[in-house]
């Protein structure tokens, strides 16, 4: 089968390997019909993510068709599915109490030694991420082997397109659960740092969990459209500074809830960035911290913060005196995308969220590299590329 | 100075004096690197002390046991994956067993590693059972032989960290996680 593999930082090829098999009783093998490239997957194709190896299959957005099945899988062959990018056993302690991506099991025993040392307990397996996270071969490709399918997937019954339905996979559930772990109550003031896929979900799940008002803050203009769109007060911070900017729009009180999500990555000429991004070239540092440093800084005194960029190793300049002396909570995690799925999926079919507005390209499985450069280049127009294997087999 | 000693497991010491301590918890001791670790299994204890007291079995799960013979009630005959393709092989003899409780072992004279140890299953309410393991060996051919299977990766340590992950496996989801694509893979992750 063709796929999408990395060979190094901003290196990713689709090539030819072998097409996947059922393995274990509980597998299914899936053919591909829509996968997006993540926010997630730039921090991987810029090289940030550590335990990567050349000609890895990436790709942990994804949804198609079963094809095959284990004798203890539950799907049916025919069946269309979107498939969580955190893999989960659905049968230890933490699948018991929904916290999906910090089972137990999915994570091959080997791969769990990284990061246990890292992080003192291993976390669960993840499509496409790293061998970290179990080192499984992502949904970038024409077929995907899925374990523990009987857990994971979700049926969708037939005549809803996959472009309504393809984000429940990842950064729906994710910006759900980011607003969720900002414990809204009505008439609060939410912040969002970031608009990509992942902060534009957070702004309409907040709306829907009461919040009065949401402000988005970013500095690609189109962006921050989007996120007026759904009622949004706007913050570019290329043109604002951002704490004062807030602490006026709250009366002098400071944001209810703010929620990080930038990650890694964050962009902008603030010196506490500079600084980090000196250090993380010069590899004395590994994250570039700013979101959430503001964050911190410019939440309301018992106010809680949510966490659902992702970060991998450590930082420091890490406000941890204000977090302290104002009292503050934070949430944070890897989605646990299965928890979520049977309520998201029907607040689609109900037509209470809207997931199509974010799909700015469409291409094929055979353009991936060009839609990872376009999506790292031009974030203003790129706001999310959906790849569809089946635009190459109609072109061949 | 008041005695600095804590309720932290024996096989967590910073001190290499208190191998003597577990030493003396075993019945019979060969070897003298210690290891231990413990895994909580959402199992009820009778069922893993069964599965795992099939010897036979544990292959399933031991990635570096090629085979384990039963020659008796109380003997079995290891055969175990050692580096560069080689194997190392002995007998040994359970040294006392409690049903769904313990089990401990020694190996018997002229094992290629002397080793010995217990397995300890506790009840642990609402989260299942408790597996410990507490292993003393002699690392293959002295300090090299431990930093070549440290290499391999046959480190007894390691070894025994991801068996215990396995078994857990094994016993909750009904299968041993991979992340190989192909059956091709599959053998070579084993192999
Ligand atoms: N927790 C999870 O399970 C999970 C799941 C999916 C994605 N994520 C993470 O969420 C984050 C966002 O994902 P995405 O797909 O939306 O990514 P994205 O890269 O498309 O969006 C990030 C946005 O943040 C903006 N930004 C950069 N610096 C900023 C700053 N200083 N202040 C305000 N905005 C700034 C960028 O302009 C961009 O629009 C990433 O870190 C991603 O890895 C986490
Ligand atoms: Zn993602
Ligand atoms: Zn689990």
């Amino acid at each position: 089968m063709r796929a999408l593999t990395w060979h190094g930082k901003h290196d990713v090829r689709v090539d030819t390997v072998d097409d996947p098999e059922i393995l274990n009783p509980r597998d299914a093998i899936i053919k591909v019909t829509s996968t997006a490239i993540c926010g997630s997957d730039l921090h991987l194709y810029d090289g940030y993510i550590p335990t990567m190896q050349a000609g890895d299959i990436l790709g942990h957005e994804f949804m198609g068709e079963v094809v095959e099945t284990g004798p203890k899988s539950t799907l049916k062959k025919g069946q269309r599915v979107v498939v969580p990018f955190t893999i989960a056993c659905g049968s230890c302690y933490h699948c018991g109490k929904h916290q999906y991506s910090a089972c137990d099991n999915a994570n091959p025993a080997d791969n769990q030694d990284i990061a246990q040392t890292l992080y003192g307990q291993p976390m669960s397996g993840l499509f496409g991420y790293s061998h970290m996270t179990g080192g499984y071969a992502g949904g970038q490709a024409e077929y995907v082997r899925v374990p523990f399918s009987d857990v994971g997937p979700i049926v969708i019954p037939d005549g809803i397109d996959d472009d309504k339905v393809l984000f429940l996979s990842d950064i729906l559930p994710t910006g759900w659960q980011a607003a969720e772990f900002a414990q809204i109550e009505p008439g609060d003031t939410v912040a969002v740092w970031g608009c990509g896929p992942v902060g534009l979900f957070c702004v309409q799940s907040a709306f829907l969990m009461g919040a009065e008002r949401v402000i988005a803050i970013d500095h690609f203009p189109r962006r921050l459209e989007l996120a007026a769109k759904f009622g949004a007060e706007t913050l570019n911070f290329e043109e604002s500074k951002t704490y004062e900017a807030l602490m006026q729009m709250t009366g002098g009180i400071g944001p209810d809830a703010c929620i990080d999500a930038v990650g890694l990555e964050a962009h902008g000429l603030f010196v506490d960035n500079v600084w980090d991004q000196i250090k993380v070239s010069t590899f004395t540092g590994t994250d570039r911290t700013h979101s959430i440093r503001q964050a911190i800084i410019a939440c309301r005194k018992g106010g809680r913060v949510s966490m659902p960029a992702v970060y991998g190793g450590f930082v420091d300049k890490f406000p941890l005196g204000a977090f302290m002396e104002k009292g503050l909570t934070l949430k944070t995690g890897q989605t646990h995308v299965q928890h979520y799925l049977p309520g998201l999926l029907a607040a689609i079919m109900e037509g209470k969220i809207d997931t199509t507005f974010l799909i700015s390209h469409r291409m094929a499985l055979s353009e991936a590299p060009e839609g990872y450069k376009i999506f790292h280049d031009h974030q203003n127009d790129v706001t999310k590329v959906v790849l569809k294997p089946g635009l190459d087999r109609v072109a061949a | 100075m008041a005695d600095l000693r804590d309720d932290a497991p024996i096989t967590t010491s910073k001190r290499s004096d208190r191998i003597i301590d577990a030493t003396e918890n075993l019945l019979e001791a060969k070897g003298h690197s210690l290891v231990g670790r413990s895994v909580t299994i959402n199992r009820p204890r009778a069922e893993l002390y069964a599965y795992w007291r099939d010897f036979t079995k544990l292959p399933s799960f031991m990635d570096n046991v090629e085979r384990v013979d039963v020659v008796d009630d109380r003997t079995s005959h290891w055969v175990v994956k050692a580096p560069g393709g080689k194997t190392a092989e002995w007998d040994a003899v359970i040294t006392e067993e409690r049903p769904d409780e313990l089990i401990a072992w020694a190996s018997t004279e002229g094992a290629d590693v002397p080793n010995s140890g217990r397995i300890d299953f506790r009840d642990a309410g609402d989260r299942g059972t408790v597996v410990t393991a507490t292993i003393l060996y002699d690392p293959p051919a002295g300090f090299i032989g431990k930093v070549i299977a440290k290499m391999f990766q046959r480190e007894p340590a390691i070894q025994a960290r991801r068996d215990l992950r396995r078994f857990k496996q094994l016993m909750e989801t009904g299968e041993i996680a991979t992340a190989a694509r192909t059956h091709k893979q599959l053998k070579e992750e084993i192999a």
